[in-house]
């Protein structure tokens, strides 16, 4: 099945650089070079939906909650193979439970003979968790391999859930501070919102779907972030430019240029960075899955639209080019003084 | 933009070239690798979720250690005291410090314990700090309190001494390239790759492994001891639990301590063939175990291992040799423990195990197997669509992410970081950003001929502006990148380590290669037209 897939993506790829060869088919251009779509308009419909949307994930975070996994709430995990081939969930489920180790959840992991078990976090401290596991094996016994085994105690998981969020907002700051240089201060509040907007909306994603929330998680959001900030610069950039280059150009007419010329470059990204997850999301292996799931969500879908729906327009907002039209000089500013690059 | 002298075009290939070398030693068969000069044996390791192995975080119980010191202090001061021949009422712990009283002579007795008062760091040191704080008060009360320097530098030093310990514990073992590292100010990360069950490492981490021989007090009585009266130098020790957790009165006076072992191995007893550890005693143990034994002849003394009589055998005849051996009712196992135990020495104070990750070789062969073909999978997509969207252009690309795929694995190896399956997916993401750098200077060079200039100004202006976007976009990302190393721990770093390399190698490419490749298809072609 999976090298069926694989054969068939190998074959459609090999057909179509023949045909690009050939110059059967041009090549692609997934925009049209005269696109000239009236992003700025819908504004008035972008900001009500996304501030609609996060209420709503800061809503679900609070009421529904994140599924933390042990890397922040403590507790075992253990991911066992059973050597007969197909795991009985429900017997070890009944060995588990009569443990007295409270709550015990068992989840088919992929294969069936793969399980995965979490024992909730023991009271007692360090040790508490020590003996779990060891009783755990006990129950277990030679049936199965011990693919994986977890345990967190009690510190370490307040210390990490401590350094994840630290973390997380380390990262904006800086981020923040970068671009207050390079632009101007809009710029840099601009961003910020999109940003924890697609955070916000992230974390939304990850208590609907209840996918595990880990530190890898963490490094997630942080792609997420730095991708989504990818992409709001390469806009960011180019409105810098054309606030330069046209001086009497009414802001929504210049940001809409600038998205619409930045549009391509947009999308053809994001189709290899989607392609890209698109392989980890369907050969990467369970270990990966939520990573690569959130990954997905995060950067292919909000952060794109927030850089061109929300991180563009709020500069109106902001007041961007407001200063520059008072002392407006004369139109068609001929000496197109490139944006000076390093070498 | 698209003039290179040179000079400067050969210093870019040989830079390039050079790093891709350098990941030439991960493809190598061990037995070639072993031959390479010792500077070019730089392999990217693979982390323990890959291959396999126990990650294992212990902390050093510094409320214990701080527990000791204090105890020592009463001691002290009880010594102290005794010699001035002050008399004293009072003395105990309470909360942090050391309380006395002395309302006949307080003064004398503050002079006599500010000796015992020392300057931290040595006679060298010009901190001025001291390990003591020592108070008066009202009725004679005097109060002594460690100072929190000092008790810094106690932890500091026990966490030192459990480093040593647990590596020569570990060690014993027979693990493969275990390695231990301190983290943080008392944890202690031990990490051995390929141990599949970590039982028994857990169990000889977990243990302080204090030996100490001392005599059965035979003239006070147990019932009185176990009422809570012991006699006052004298205390109540469990046997086993094997034992059936039998109570012994014993002396507090330790005869001799397990500091005075030279060797111990695991061995049979001649007679019974029952496991037994048998130890020799240094110069100074064997001369203190010959005089107590001595004067002990036919009565018991008990052999106490982290606060548990292992066993209480009767002094036959005086034991003068300096050695011995101890029986239990061991497991050869057991047996064999207690003697890497003993060799290895008592830790200073109780290790717990505060986090414990151990992935097995299965799941590892796994992960890298599942790694490997999305990354295939993932690196045939993005090619195929770049040469479908930019034709000769994306070929160039293609070129420019593929040497910088061997790049990052080239640094890595150089650095000889740890690669985990977070980082294998830093690198399938780098693919993505190293491609958008392409995207970025193609379409812009896309919009330059459709404002109407010529092929050659369109490629210059296009590479001119996108550099710039393309070095803002990735010290953005970077950033990101820099504070996951910075606050991630392992598989997390892991992923830092190789986004951020990315990120350095994409905007190499970008700025130097790629512009190489395209000056130099420019100059062969000559072309009326962009096929971009």
């Amino acid at each position: 099945m999976l090298y069926l897939l694989i054969a068939v993506v190998l074959a459609v790829a090999a057909v179509l650089c023949a045909l690009v060869v050939l110059g059967v088919i041009p090549h692609l251009r997934l925009v049209p070079d005269d696109t000239r779509f009236d992003f700025m308009r819908f504004r008035r419909i972008s900001f009500p939906i996304s501030a609609l949307l996060s209420m709503l994930a800061i809503f679900l975070y609070f009421y529904h909650g994140l599924n933390f996994g042990i890397d922040f709430i403590g507790g075992t995990l253990i991911e066992v193979q059973a050597k007969s081939g197909a795991a009985d969930l429900a017997k070890m489920r009944a060995t588990l439970n009569g443990l007295g180790l409270g709550e015990v959840q068992l989840q088919q992991f992929g294969a069936a003979a793969d399980v995965l078990i979490r024992v909730s976090q023991q009271p007692g401290g360090e040790g508490a968790q020590q003996a779990a596991v060891a009783k755990v094996r006990q129950a277990l016994g030679d049936e199965v391999d011990y693919r994986r085994v977890e345990v967190v105690g009690p510190r370490v998981s307040t210390e990490l859930l401590a350094y994840g969020t630290i973390g997380l907002m380390l990262a904006i700051v800086s981020i923040l501070i970068y671009l207050w240089f390079r632009f101007e201060w809009q710029f840099a509040l601009g961003a910020m919102i999109a940003n924890v907007h697609d955070l916000v909306l992230t974390i939304g994603f990850m208590s609907v779907t209840q996918i595990d929330f880990d530190l890898t998680s963490i490094a997630a959001l942080l792609t997420i972030l730095g991708y989504s900030l990818n992409d709001t610069v390469v806009i960011y950039d180019r409105i810098r430019e054309m606030l330069r280059r046209f001086k009497r150009m009414s802001m929504p007419e210049l940001l809409n240029i600038s998205v619409n010329s930045t549009l391509s470059r947009s999308i053809i990204t994001h189709v290899t960075v989607t392609l890209a997850l698109l392989a980890l999301l369907l050969f990467g292996g369970q270990a990966i899955h939520s990573f690569t799931a959130t990954m997905m969500f995060g950067v292919v879908l909000v952060g794109t639209y927030t850089s061109v729906f929300i991180a563009s327009p709020i500069l109106i907002y902001l007041g961007v080019g407001t200063s520059r039209l008072a002392t407006a000089e004369p139109e068609g500013d001929t000496k197109t003084k490139p944006a000076k690059a390093s070498t | 933009m698209l003039y290179f002298s040179p000079l400067k075009a050969a210093a870019i290939l040989l830079t390039a070239l050079l790093v891709c070398l350098c990941a030439v030693p991960n493809f190598l068969s061990e037995r070639t690798f072993q031959k390479l000069p010792r500077f070019a044996q730089r392999q990217i390791v693979l982390g323990l979720d890959l291959q396999g192995g126990s990650h294992i975080l212990l902390e050093v119980d510094s409320a214990a250690v701080k527990k000791e010191k204090l105890q020592n202090l009463l001691d002290d001061v009880r010594r102290t005291l005794r010699e001035a021949r002050i008399p004293y009422t009072g003395l105990a712990v309470r909360g942090d410090q050391v309380e006395v009283r002395a309302s006949a002579n307080q003064q004398q007795a503050l002079s006599k314990l500010r000796e015992l008062s020392q300057p931290l760091g040595g006679l060298l040191s010009a901190t001025g700090q001291r390990s003591l704080e020592i108070n008066e008060g009202g009725g004679g009360l005097i109060q002594l309190r460690i100072t929190e320097a000092a008790l810094t530098e106690r932890i500091r030093q026990a966490v030192e001494q459990s480093i040593q310990i647990v590596d020569r514990r570990v060690n014993e073992l027979g693990t493969v390239e275990p390695s231990i590292q301190r983290q943080g100010v008392d944890r202690i990360l031990v990490q051995v790759p390929g141990l599949q069950d970590p039982t028994r490492l857990k169990e000889i981490l977990g243990k302080t492994a204090k030996l100490t021989f001392r005599l059965v007090d035979v003239t006070g009585s147990l019932e009185e001891a176990m009422a809570g009266r012991p006699p006052p130098d004298s205390e109540v020790v469990y046997g086993t639990a094997k034992e059936g957790k039998h109570p012994y009165l014993i002396k507090k006076q330790i005869m001799v301590s397990g500091e005075d072992l030279t060797d111990a191995q695991p061995g049979f007893d001649q007679r019974t063939s029952e496991p037994i550890v048998s130890f020799r005693f240094n110069t100074n143990g064997a001369r203190r175990f010959a005089q107590v034994t001595q004067e002990n002849v036919g009565r018991p003394f008990a052999i106490v291992l982290d606060n548990e009589v292992i066993s209480a055998p009767v002094i036959r005849e005086p034991i003068l040799g300096g050695s011995g051996q101890i029986s239990g009712g061991f497991t050869v196992e057991q047996a064999n423990d207690l003697a890497i135990l003993l060799r290895a020495g008592a830790l200073p104070a109780p290790l717990t195990i505060i986090e414990e990750r151990t992935v097995g070789p299965g799941l590892g062969q796994d992960s890298i197997a599942k790694g490997k073909i999305a990354s295939y999978v993932g690196s045939v997509l993005v090619v195929v669509f770049m040469f479908v969207t930019y034709g000769v252009f994306g070929l160039f690309a293609n070129v420019a992410v593929a040497v910088n795929v061997a790049m990052i694995f080239g640094i890595l190896s150089l650095l000889n970081a740890t690669l985990t399956l977070p980082g294998i997916a830093g690198i399938v993401l780098t693919v993505g950003i190293a491609v958008d750098s392409n995207v970025l200077i193609y379409e812009r060079i896309r919009e330059e001929v459709r404002h109407g200039r010529t092929p050659i100004t369109a490629i210059d202006a296009g590479f001119t502006r996108a550099l710039a976007t393309i070095l803002d976009s990735n010290i953005t990302t970077f950033i990101a990148a820099a504070v996951l190393f910075f606050i991630g721990t392992g598989p997390v770093r892991g992923f830092a380590v190789t986004l951020g390399i990315g990120i350095v190698t994409t905007v190499f490419t970008a700025f130097t290669l790629t512009r190489l490749i395209v000056a130099y298809w420019v100059r062969l072609w000559r072309p009326r037209f962009v096929p971009i």
